[in-house]
């Protein structure tokens, strides 16, 4: 279509917040998925979910349940949590099965 | 059909990305994280305003990697149609494959402001699935009631107080404003029993026809909860039978998690700051009509499903 630039990607001033409308795509469109990634909620903690990695039974019900998710599941079932997003909600503290995952205070 | 069996079929794949700002434990993140989990192909996505739509995609951000459309408050179900018919177009005209279209919306969007879009939808009959994250009040705009309020609740707009002991009608019940659509699959879903919800979300995508799941979803800030407790009291919400599971396939209903030893009903609402006023005995009264409407819609499955 002439007169249409494609756009697959946002550009970079987007994030910086000094775009103007016309670098921006047309239509509000976010042509990119997942561009959340680049926003971290890790600093919402208050309290930081610290994984017993000897304790852990491998039954993944952290894993189902983070609501991010903030919570990998990794080769063989072994979980690792990610603090980049992981905003300590305590979810997965408070469903694991064998208290493998304990609350501890943020900067403590 | 691939249905799954344990959490560990589960599939890896996340079609939410992290880095939304939905609060810390809240209900519905984990309610739409977990339905994307369902997906058979390529999708399209369309969200009613509210939480899910306003915290997963601010501008420039998004949390999706499917394609997702926000349209306004009220016309989830109407776009969704629009969506799910062009496709059939371009698919008789073109060969283009036709994806499943899935809208969603809050309670508020839902039960009351999109209700009409939405009985439009299942009338008409499109192929696709609703689904309705109920975290029983408009929750983006500051907990206030909505059709989906549960009898005592204290919000914004029915504080508990002198003057009345919170919300004092009752819930309504979409899936039986489903039903009587004749719908061909219409159900509950419960975050906490994550393998029946996921296994309903994809045999609502593999039926023909317009599909309804109704998931209960804790709020943390308006049901005044303790964030690590949201899966705790989703599954009390079960076990209380204050939300029973259950789905309606073709007029025939079955109950998908079966409470032989209901607990009682407190146990639920002791968790939660908007019901705290209930447990008062001045407020007995409003408890017992509560605890009337739980009985009642229970007895009623029980009889539906021929038990
Ligand atoms: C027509 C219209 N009226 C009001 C609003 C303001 N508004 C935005 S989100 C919202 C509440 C949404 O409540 P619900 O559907 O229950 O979803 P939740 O926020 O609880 O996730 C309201 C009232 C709007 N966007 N459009
Ligand atoms: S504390 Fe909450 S956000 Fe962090 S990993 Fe556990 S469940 Fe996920
Ligand atoms: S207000 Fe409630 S529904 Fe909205 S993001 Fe927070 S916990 Fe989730």
């Amino acid at each position: 279509m002439s007169g249409v630039k494609e756009v697959y990607k946002m550009p970079e001033s987007a994030f910086q917040g000094r775009a103007t409308w016309k670098e921006l795509p047309i239509g509000g469109v976010i042509p990119e998925p997942a561009t959340s990634l680049r926003y971290k909620t890790g600093n919402w903690r208050a309290l930081r979910p610290v994984l017993n990695e000897k304790k852990c039974i491998r039954c993944l019900m952290c894993w189902v349940y983070c609501p991010e998710p903030a919570i990998e599941r990794l080769e063989g079932d072994r979980i690792r949590i990610n603090y980049d997003y992981c905003k300590g909600c305590g979810i997965c503290s408070s469903i694991c099965p064998v208290k493998a995952i304990t609350m501890v205070e943020e900067g403590a | 059909m691939s249905f799954i069996k344990t959490i560990k079929d589960i599939p890896k794949e996340e079609y939410l990305a992290p880095g939304h700002r939905l609060c810390a434990g809240c209900g519905a993140a984990i309610a739409i994280r977990l339905a994307l989990k369902a997906l058979r192909g390529p999708t399209v996505i369309v969200n009613a305003t509210g939480c899910i739509e306003v915290a997963t995609t601010i501008y420039p951000y998004t949390s999706w990697r499917v394609p997702w459309i926000h349209v306004a408050f009220e016309n989830a179900a109407a776009v969704a149609s629009g969506v799910a018919e062009a496709f059939k177009i371009m698919e008789k005209k073109y060969g283009v494959k036709r994806p499943d279209v899935i809208a969603i919306g809050g309670d508020g969007g839902t039960f009351d402001i999109g209700l009409q879009a939405l009985s439009g939808a299942l009338e008409r009959g499109h192929k696709m699935l609703y689904i309705c994250y109920d975290n029983e009040a408009y929750m983006n705009t500051g907990i206030q009631r909505s059709g989906a309020t549960p009898r005592g609740a204290a919000t914004t707009t029915s504080p508990a107080g002198r003057v009345i002991p919170g919300k004092l009608e009752r819930k309504k019940d979409l899936i039986e404003i489903a039903v009587a659509h004749g719908v061909p699959y219409a159900a509950t879903a419960s975050i906490a029993y994550p393998v029946d919800y996921i296994n309903k979300v994809r045999k609502a995508l593999e039926t023909e026809g317009p599909t309804v799941i109704h998931v209960l979803t804790p709020c943390v800030p308006g049901w005044r909860i303790d964030p690590s407790q949201t899966i705790t009291i989703a599954r009390l919400a079960v076990e209380t039978l204050v939300f029973p599971v259950y789905e309606v396939e073709n007029g025939k209903y079955r109950i998908n998690v079966m409470v032989k030893k209901p607990k009682p009903l407190e146990e639920y609402l002791k968790l939660q700051g908007r019901f705290k006023h209930l447990l008062l005995p001045e407020n007995k009264w409003l408890l017992d009509k509560l605890k009337e409407d739980v009985k009642w819609k229970w007895e009623r499955l029980l009889k539906l499903s021929n038990l």
